[in-house]
C-alpha cells in the first residue's frame, strides 16, 4: 500500500500533517533555546567577561598603586637626601663654629691665666722688693755701723740716708740699666725683656 | 518493517525467484515507510512513520543534551558545558555576531535553534537503525525555510521600515534606471521566492540524495554478494563505497546544517543593515 502511495507521491509536495509535526517540533526547540539554553550561555559569557575585565581592572589599579608608591618612595628618598646634605652642611658649619668658639675661649682663658700670673708676679715682686728694701736697709746700716763703729746713732738721719741710697738704687734699676744685679734679683717677664 | 528492509526483501526475492529481472534499485518508497499510526485531526491526516519517530527522537535527544550542558553553568566549563558551549559559540560568535553583524547577537538563540535542530535531524541519516534523516522529507526543511522567510522579511520591515525595505528590493540603489526592467523582477524573485526555496531544497536534496546513495550501495553490496558469478569482486567494492559514503554523509550533515544557518545569517544581515 505504502509503495503504491509512494509511486504516486511527489516528494516536493509534502502532506500537511508532516508540516504541522515539523512546525511543532521546531517550535519546541525554539522555546527551549530562547527560554533556557541561550540565557544560560549568555549568563556564562557575561560572567566570564566580567571576571576577565574585573581582573584587568584590578591589575591596572594595582599597577597604578605600585607606581604611586614608587613615586612617593623616590620623592621621599630625594627629600631625605637633600635633608641629609643640609644636616651635613649644618653640622659642618656648627662644628666650625664650635671649634672657633673653643679656640677663642681657649685664647681668652690663656690670656686670663697669663694676666693673672703677671699680676701675681707683679705682686710678689712688689712684696719681695718691699721686704728686700727693709732688709737691705737694715743690713746696710748694720754693716755700715760695724764698719764705722756704731757712729750713726741718730735714727732719723740714718733712715734718711738709707732711703736716699735706696732711691738711687731704684733710679738705677728703673733707668733700664743692664747690670747684673737687677737681672739676677727679680725676673719679670714681659716688662724687662 | 522498515522500507529499507522491504527493499532488502525485494532484492533477495529477485535473486531467489531468478526471474531474470536483476537488481531492483530502491526508489521513492524509501521515503514513504508504512505508517505506525494514522489518524485524522480537524480534517488533517497525520501519518506517524519511523521517520516521524526519528524526528522526535533526534529533537528530544538534542534538547536533552543541550539542557544537560547548561545544567550547571560556570565560568570555568566542565566537559559537558564545554561541548555545548563550543557549539553554541560557533553559532553565536561565528554566525550571529560575525555574519549578521554587531546587532546580530539577539538572533543567536534562533540561529542556534536552526543549527542544532537541523544537525540533530541530519545525524539520523547515519545513526544505525534510523539511517534516514527526517530532513530528507521535504516537509521539514520547508517548515524551516518558511519560518526563516517570515523572519527575515519581518526583521527587514522592522529595522528599515516597510517603505524603505521594499523600495530597496524593488529598485536596487545604484543601478541605472533602464536596468530596472531586468533587475527588479530578478530581485523580487530572489528575495521572496528563490531564497526560501533554495534554502529548503538544498537541505532536502542533500539529505535525500545522501540517503539514496547509502541505500543503493548497501543493497547493491547485498545483491552482488548473493550472486555467484564474478560480481563477487564488485560486492566488497560496493560495501566499501557504502562505508566511505557514510563518512562523506557525516561531512554533508555538518556542512548542510552550517550552510543553512549561515545563509539565514546573511539574509538577516541584509534585513538589518540598509543595503549599500
Amino acid at each position: 500500500m505504502s509503495i503504491l502511495a509512494a509511486e504516486s507521491a511527489n516528494p516536493l509536495i509534502p502532506p500537511l500533517g508532516e508540516i504541522i509535526i515539523g512546525l511543532i517540533a521546531f517550535a519546541i526547540v525554539m522555546v527551549v533555546f530562547f527560554r533556557l539554553i541561550a540565557p544560560r550561555f549568555e549568563q556564562v559569557f557575561r560572567a566570564r567577561r566580567e571576571a576577565i575585565e574585573g581582573g584587568i581592572e584590578r591589575a591596572e589599579a594595582m599597577q597604578a598603586e605600585a607606581k604611586a608608591a614608587l613615586e612617593q618612595y623616590r620623592a621621599q628618598l630625594a627629600e631625605a637626601r637633600t635633608e641629609a646634605a643640609q644636616i651635613r652642611d649644618q653640622a659642618r658649619a656648627e662644628g666650625q663654629q664650635i671649634l672657633e668658639e673653643l679656640r677663642t675661649q681657649a685664647q681668652e682663658e690663656s690670656a686670663r691665666i697669663v694676666a693673672r700670673g703677671e699680676e701675681q708676679l707683679a705682686a710678689n715682686r712688689q712684696s719681695v722688693i718691699n721686704e728686700l728694701r727693709g732688709q737691705i736697709g737694715t743690713l746696710a746700716v748694720d754693716l755700715a755701723g760695724r764698719v764705722v763703729g756704731e757712729s750713726l746713732e741718730d735714727e732719723a738721719r740714718r733712715r734718711g740716708t738709707v732711703d736716699r741710697f735706696l732711691d738711687t738704687l731704684d733710679g738705677m734699676s728703673a733707668g733700664g740699666a743692664t747690670d747684673g744685679r737687677t737681672g739676677s734679683t727679680v725676673f719679670v717677664p714681659g716688662t724687662d725683656r | 518493517m522498515t522500507s529499507s528492509a522491504l527493499a532488502l526483501v525485494d532484492v533477495l526475492a529477485a535473486e531467489g525467484g531468478g526471474a531474470g529481472d536483476g537488481f531492483q534499485a530502491p526508489g521513492l518508497s524509501e521515503f514513504y515507510p508504512e505508517p505506525i499510526a494514522e489518524f485524522s485531526l480537524l480534517g488533517v491526516d497525520f501519518a506517524i512513520t519511523r521517520i516521524t519517530l526519528g524526528l522526535w527522537f533526534a529533537t528530544l535527544a538534542m534538547l536533552v543534551f543541550m539542557v544537560m550542558t547548561v545544567r550547571k553553568p560556570s565560568i570555568v566549563p566542565g566537559k559537558m558545558q564545554f561541548i555545548g558551549e563550543s557549539g553554541y559559540s560557533l553559532v553565536r560568535d561565528g554566525i550571529a555576531r560575525d555574519v549578521v553583524g554587531p546587532r546580530g547577537i539577539p538572533f543567536a538563540p534562533f540561529l542556534a535553534s536552526l543549527f542544532f535542530f537541523i544537525l540533530a535531524n541530519n545525524l539520523m541519516a547515519i545513526i544505525p537503525f534510523a539511517q534516514i534523516s527526517p530532513m530528507s522529507k521535504f516537509a521539514f526543511p520547508l517548515v524551516l525555510a518558511a519560518i526563516c522567510w517570515v523572519i527575515y522579511i519581518y526583521i527587514g520591515i522592522r529595522e528599515q521600515g516597510a517603505g524603505r525595505y521594499f523600495k530597496d528590493i524593488l529598485f536596487l540603489p545604484g543601478v541605472p534606471k533602464p536596468m530596472y526592467i531586468l533587475v527588479t523582477p530578478i530581485e523580487i524573485l530572489q528575495n521572496f521566492v528563490v531564497r526560501p526555496f533554495t534554502l529548503a531544497v538544498r537541505l532536502f536534496a542533500n539529505m535525500f540524495a545522501g540517503h539514496m546513495l547509502l541505500v543503493v550501495f548497501s543493497l547493491g553490496a547485498v545483491y552482488l554478494f548473493s550472486r555467484d558469478n564474478f560480481s563477487i569482486v564488485f560486492g566488497p567494492i560496493s560495501a566499501l563505497m557504502a562505508i566511505v559514503m557514510t563518512f562523506f554523509e557525516l561531512l554533508v550533515i555538518f556542512l548542510q546544517a552550517y550552510v543553512f544557518t549561515v545563509l539565514m545569517g546573511t539574509y538577516l544581515n541584509g534585513s538589518i543593515e540598509a543595503e549599500h
